[in-house]
């Protein structure tokens, strides 16, 4: 018991101490999961509310296979990017497996279904509220899709945080196709779990107590700004 | 605006069965230019979705509508539907669908809405404000598409008599330029107000049309008596 508070006691000291191999580790890691959440969202956006405002064959069975993709195992992702991209891989050729941007496609294929299904739930009530008016006036569907992304955005601003959120949490794939290399591809998770087992549980604990840290901030900015936008816009 | 007042929509036998409901049953109605016409009728005689059938957002079951040629239309509903944005911006993305280009745009937004009073709100976001400025902001982004024919499906059954009598007073200059005005209502004294002629529909047909002067006075159908003697018992 004594151990845990000591452990906390220096993981503190880390944190406030700006300790540079614990800072280094927090910025690589808020890098990385920043460009999976605008990838994640510049794909899994426009794919939701398409979904959602579509009239396709398949549709149904598209929207089945996405919630299904929601809980997509992320060692699995991991083994198959790192197929992909392993020199024999179809895309070996881009020599990017064990580097952050092996990281970030992971991340991405990890983000895209999250923020596509539930951009498609959210865009699809927007979509259900405005079908008449907007065929009305002489809208397309297709028309509708830009039209119905824009007019849910702060309710996507927290869409693409949890696409943000599932990024900067991953472990399982990130370890396989970025292989946690020091100071090159050895994100707060990956230290974490390698802290661990390596027995230095102060590092691990200040890294933990980063990623939570983020995690709770990003989730209190959306909230904010969800609030704010239905005081001033309804 | 050259070919204004030459349009003719034709409604052949229409019936249109939703959710095995046959909300219209057989409806043949044909409307020129000219005159207001309000469409009255018990609840669930097929009002609304007369309307919705004749604008084109619901697709008969059987029988046609037909336009003699491309007319402009447009429609307000009982509840406004405002996009998240400013009341401007709300018209400005009307124009923008429909093709016209900027500086055009926004002229001819800010005038629809002076038109309706709205001007001093331009910019506040379309969706907080009150329910009477969202049907006069409603009614603004119909007129700015310069509609031939304008349906309304009972435009102030939400609202309080200050904004009604405002709504009212838009639609009838509207009018008063020359769109062809149809709307639903279930306000007796509204329809009195506005209409010029009454279509009466009861259980998906067209019952009767009358001119309405003579309609309150003396309907030509028995449905039309009977609702008439249920909604003014003192008559």
């Amino acid at each position: 018991m004594f151990e845990i508070f000591a452990s906390f006691g220096v993981a503190l000291g880390l944190i406030g101490g700006a300790d540079p191999e614990l800072w280094a580790i927090v910025l690589l890691s808020l890098k990385l999961s920043l460009a999976a959440a605008v990838a994640g969202a510049a794909i899994g956006l426009p794919l939701g509310a398409l979904i959602a405002v579509g009239r396709f064959p398949g549709r149904q069975a598209l929207i089945v296979v996405l919630n299904a993709l929601l809980g997509l195992p992320s060692v699995v992702v991991g083994l198959v990017v790192y197929l992909l991209l392993s020199r024999a891989g179809p895309l070996g050729n881009w020599g990017i497996l064990f580097t952050p941007s092996a990281i970030v496609v992971a991340q991405t294929v990890l983000v895209v279904p999250i923020v596509a299904a539930l951009a498609r739930q959210t865009t699809e009530d927007a979509w259900m509220e405005y079908r008449e008016q907007l065929t009305s006036l002489g809208v397309s569907r297709l028309r509708a899709v830009p039209t119905v992304l824009w007019d849910t955005r702060f309710s996507l601003l927290t869409v693409v945080m949890a696409g943000f959120g599932r990024a900067a949490s991953e472990v399982g794939a990130v370890m396989v196709v970025g292989g946690n290399i020091d100071g090159v591809t050895r994100v707060m998770t990956t230290a974490i779990a390698l802290e661990t087992s390596k027995g230095d549980l102060p590092l691990a604990l200040g890294l933990g107590i980063v990623l939570i840290a983020v995690v709770l901030a990003i989730n209190a900015g959306a909230y904010g700004i969800r609030e704010w936008s239905a005081r001033h816009h309804g | 605006m050259a070919e204004r007042g030459s349009f003719v929509l034709e409604a052949r036998d229409l019936t249109v069965v939703l959710g095995g409901v046959r909300a219209l049953d057989g409806l043949s109605l044909t409307l020129e230019p000219g005159v207001r016409t309000v469409v009255l009728g018990p609840n669930g005689a097929g009002k609304s979705v007369l309307l919705r059938t004749l604008h084109g957002l619901i697709a008969p079951t059987s029988g046609t509508v037909s336009w003699h040629r491309p007319t402009r239309q447009a429609m307000v509903f009982q509840r406004p539907v405002m996009l998240r944005r400013s009341a401007l911006a709300n018209i400005r993305y009307a124009l923008a669908v429909n093709g016209m280009a900027e500086p055009q745009r926004t002229q001819v937004a800010s005038s629809a809405l002076a038109r309706v009073g709205l001007d001093p709100i331009a910019y506040r976001p379309a969706r907080v404000l009150s329910g009477g400025e969202q049907q006069r902001l409603a009614l603004a982004r119909a007129w700015a598409l310069k509609p031939e024919i304008l349906f309304l499906d009972e435009p102030t059954a939400s609202l309080d008599p200050g904004a009604t009598a405002e709504i009212e007073r838009v639609i009838a200059s509207i009018a008063a330029e020359g769109t062809r005005i149809v709307m639903t209502t279930h306000n007796l004294g509204q329809a009195r107000r506005l209409a010029d002629e009454i279509v009466f529909i009861h259980a998906g047909r067209a019952v009767e049309r009358t001119a309405a002067d003579r309609f309150f006075d003396q309907p030509a159908s028995s449905e039309a008596l009977l609702f008439l003697q249920g909604e003014l018992p003192w008559k």
